[in-house]
């Protein structure tokens, strides 16, 4: 049979003699000991010092151009000794190559990543990685966001001291706030979730403005916040921070890792915080702060096979938190629903049990799969004054992504399907609200990348929901590198979310304002399920000056409301709760410099303009409590770290809030009265970090260090039961100038 | 009898198919030293008809791939590398060539890891 390839060649020969000029044609063969003729295919045949080469085909048989202009034709296999012949003219070549053991070009069995390589991505995202974390101290999720000038903090009310986050103008519910992927901040949770993620938990946080990915789900309106926990095979074996502020603020935070098998790691997290110190330094009779009490307990099991590509994690937490606010004199036990004093308990538990599982296929690292499923049972139980308000949501997410290549690693996709079941039992006051949100969509999700100057992402999903309906959810990103260092990105996209108008705007149950849904025949309360569009664009330009590097950044985003549920609070006795009716709308731009102004020396600095107004019954007005300007500058130094990991880190944060536009009070009487628009004021916070070692480190710190405070943040103070009460109008800090300290120490 | 012919063939076609390996790994040197140069190269190899993945380390020089063994060979992604100006151990690119790309990717003078002074 091999015998036949010969004759072929030899076949081949003569039929070729009439063009061979230009090739060197021929057939390479194995040598054996029986001395048969047996044909190498995939032999290299190349020209030495050239860029010509070929391999030979299944019969053994090559053909590769000759010019003249190289003359050593170089045929080498694995396995087989390299043999460079002399060829002055295109001859017909027949060549035996020797065995050897000389192995040169392998086929490796190739050990990946855990980690997958980061393309230059299609959408603008901000990572904030565990050394950003560590300039804002204190203490969870909430406050994290402090020295990023993508989220803006404010105030959630006069009592509870909560911090509640924007993005492009927008509060928090309408940012998609994920844990590693899992939808998190949401329902029940949404004012005060981000308080039940300790900051020491947190790897590090991905911020993506504008649309966002299809991926996880259609929620996300203005952005998507992801939070990437510590992990049991990466985490420190043990770690302990613990913090004191002088206002009588405790927190500890333990982590113990240990890897359990070959395979398994284990981690148990324990969070616990405590304020049992009663602060009123306005005298105003209310606290500036909660008495609270925090127990947060998170074991997490992961699972990890590099070699065959799989890789698993288990979590379940439990959590319970206390807090009491209100007057400084309330006493739970005998002045509840009296008016012996106004008083208000939040009481939360929460379960959650999560479990995911990743598995890349061993051959093709650019395919794999990934399953996410995630229970939680969050129970809030609280009043405030004579305002009760119980919740129970219990909430069942699961998300099955596969994700591969189309052709070659320049074009990706990730497919998958969702399935959520949200249950809601709510009392509010005397009436009971009690919904099931079910919804199963399926997403496609196409990447494009040439490598260099283009990317872009496009996604859809398809959901069907029992109270939104069947609807499609677009996405799209688009970068484009114009030259050298910059980066145009631009991106569109549609979410859509259903309002749960009571836990998003509980704050507003601490006034003595009357709840009015003004609700038609809608699937929510009787209200639209919220539907908006986002798109924007932004630039970011790097330069290298004076040999450090920096970076330039504009963005304009803008979300269009096609349908809202607008919280109407202008009038002072009341807030009613409508579908939008005209125009809402919320646009956003900010420009950011970051240098290292000096070696090690990081300056970083912002201004945001923000115009976001909506249709209220009074017309289109800004809404309020929102500045329109806001300036933003950070600047952090750290020495240069000894070989033992000492060195100081010093931190300085300010933010300057314009003038925010406030709800009417003009029908209280002259002294609550509090104008239409809020002073402009400056914050700063310091820290400095002594690390003397890779295991311990101090810090100490301070916060508001200009003490600016608002003058009076619970409306009618002294008639907590009047008509004039109320505390949701919080535009500047209720808590002065404070100082804190705190350790750290690790173990690996 | 035409029905068993047909089947032999297709089990033939099915042998052969698995012979040539739709997801082969190959991992190789290929001279450089820039993430310029490692985005230069892992462009010409997935323009390559058959590269599905390419991945080309800086310190180490070793690009990684997954080819379709039945659409193209190692030769013709070094062609491709060696046309865009980097030379593999067998091809090496022409004086051309290798004179169109960037000045910092130079990598014939001092081939050393330069990733770290610029992209």
């Amino acid at each position: 049979m091999k015998n036949t390839y010969w004759l072929f060649a030899i076949l081949l020969q003569i039929l070729n003699l009439g063009h061979a000029q230009d090739k060197v044609e021929g057939m390479i063969m194995e040598g054996n000991a029986a001395g048969k003729h047996l044909a190498l295919p995939g032999a290299n045949v190349y020209w030495l010092n050239s860029p010509i080469g070929t391999i030979t085909n299944e019969e053994g048989l090559f053909a590769i151009p000759y010019t003249g202009e190289y003359d050593k034709l170089v045929v080498s296999y694995i396995g087989f000794k390299t043999d460079t012949l002399t060829i002055t003219e295109p001859i017909m070549v027949h060549h035996t190559l020797q065995p050897s053991n000389q192995l040169d070009e392998v086929v490796v069995e190739q050990k990946r990543d855990a980690v997958q390589k980061a393309f230059l991505s299609s959408e603008n995202i901000v990572t904030i990685n565990s050394a950003e974390l560590l300039k804002a101290a204190c203490c969870n999720l909430s406050e994290s966001f402090e020295t990023n000038p993508a989220i803006d903090v404010n105030f959630n009310d006069a009592l509870t001291g909560t911090k509640q986050i924007e993005m492009l103008g927008l509060t928090s519910p309408y940012i998609l706030i994920t844990q590693e992927n899992i939808p998190m901040v949401r329902g029940a949770s949404q004012t005060f979730g981000l308080t039940f993620t300790p900051g020491t938990w947190v790897e590090s946080i991905q911020i993506t403005k504008g649309a966002g990915s299809v991926v996880n789900g259609y929620e996300s309106i203005s952005g998507q916040i992801n939070t990437e926990l510590v992990k049991p095979f990466t985490d420190h074996k043990l770690f302990v921070n613990g913090y004191a502020n002088q206002n009588g603020r405790y927190e500890v935070n333990t982590h113990l890792n240990a890897k359990v098998a070959e395979k398994w790691s284990t981690g148990l997290y324990v969070h616990g915080n405590k304020r049992s110190q009663k602060e009123d330094n306005n005298e105003d009779g209310f606290l500036d702060a909660p008495l609270a009490e925090q127990l947060n307990v998170f074991n997490r099991w992961q699972y990890q096979d590099a070699a065959k590509g799989w890789v698993g994690f288990l979590g379940a937490r439990f959590l319970v938190d206390d807090k009491q606010v209100g007057q400084v004199n309330f006493n739970p036990e005998t002045d509840k629903f009296t008016t012996n004093a106004w008083g208000s308990e939040i009481n939360t538990k929460r379960y959650d049990l999560s479990g995911k599982m990743g598995y890349v296929f061993p051959d093709m690292p650019f395919q794999s799969m990934g399953l996410q499923i995630a229970y939680s049972k969050h129970e809030q139980d609280s009043y405030y004054g004579f305002n009760q308000y119980d919740i129970s949501h219990a909430s069942l997410y699961s998300n099955l992504v596969f994700n591969s290549i189309l052709g070659d690693t320049r074009n990706t996709f990730k497919t998958g399907i969702t399935f959520a079941y949200d249950q809601y039992d709510e009392l509010v006051n005397t009436v009971d609200f009690n919904r099931v949100d079910r919804s199963v969509g399926a997403f496609f999700e196409y990447a494009y990348t040439n490598l260099e100057k283009l990317s872009l992402t496009a996604g859809v999903r398809v959901d069907s929901h029992n109270r939104l309906g069947t609807f499609f959810t677009p996405r799209l990103h688009v970068r484009y590198t114009p030259w050298e260092n910059a980066s145009l990105r631009g991106s569109f996209g549609i979410g859509r979310r259903a309002a749960n108008i009571f836990a998003e705007n509980q704050r507003l149950f601490a006034s003595n304002r009357q709840l009015l849904l003004n609700s038609s025949t809608g699937p929510i309360y009787g209200f639209e399920p919220e539907k908006a569009t986002n798109f924007g664009l932004s630039f970011l330009q790097g330069f290298t000056w004076e040999g450090r590097k920096g970076n330039v950044g504009l963005d304009f985003y803008r979300t269009q409301f096609n349908n809202q549920v607008v919280v109407d609070w202008e009038n002072p006795s009341q807030v009613i709760f409508s579908n939008l009716e005209g125009d809402s709308y919320a646009n956003s731009f900010q420009v950011e410099l970051n240098y290292e102004v000096l070696p090690r020396l990081d300056f970083r600095t912002a201004y945001k303009f923000y115009s976001v107004k909506t249709n209220y019954q009074n017309g289109l007005l800004q809404k309020p409590l929102t500045a329109k300007n806001r300036y933003f500058l950070n600047i952090g130094y750290t020495t240069n770290p000894k070989e033992n990991g000492a060195q100081w880190r010093m931190d300085y944060t300010l933010h300057t809030v314009g003038q925010q536009r406030l709800p009417s009070t003009v029908v209280f009487e002259q002294n609550y009265q509090l104008g239409d628009a809020s002073p402009s004021y400056a914050l700063m916070n310091a820290q400095v970090t002594k690390v003397f070692s890779n295991a311990f480190e101090v810090y100490l710190g301070g916060e508001n260090l200009t003490n600016f405070t608002q003058d009076n943040p619970v409306l009618g103070a002294n008639d907590p039961f009047g008509p004039n009460f109320d505390t949701s109008i919080v535009y500047a800090p209720i808590m002065g100038r404070m100082f804190y300290a705190g350790f750290r120490y690790k173990l690996n | 009898m035409k029905k068993l012919i047909l089947f032999l063939g297709v089990a033939l076609m099915a042998l052969t198919a698995t012979a040539q390996d739709k997801n082969k790994k190959l991992n190789f040197e290929v001279n450089g030293k820039c993430g310029m140069c490692k985005a230069r190269i892992e462009k010409a190899c997935l323009n390559v008809k058959g590269v599905k993945y390419a991945s080309w380390d800086i310190p180490t020089h070793e690009l990684s791939l997954i080819i379709d063994e039945r659409k193209t060979n190692s030769m013709e992604i070094k062609s491709a590398i060696a046309a865009v100006g980097h030379d593999s151990k067998e091809l090496k690119a022409t004086e051309e060539a290798y004179a169109k790309i960037h000045p910092c990717c130079k990598y014939r003078e001092d081939n050393t890891d330069d990733s770290k002074h610029h992209d």
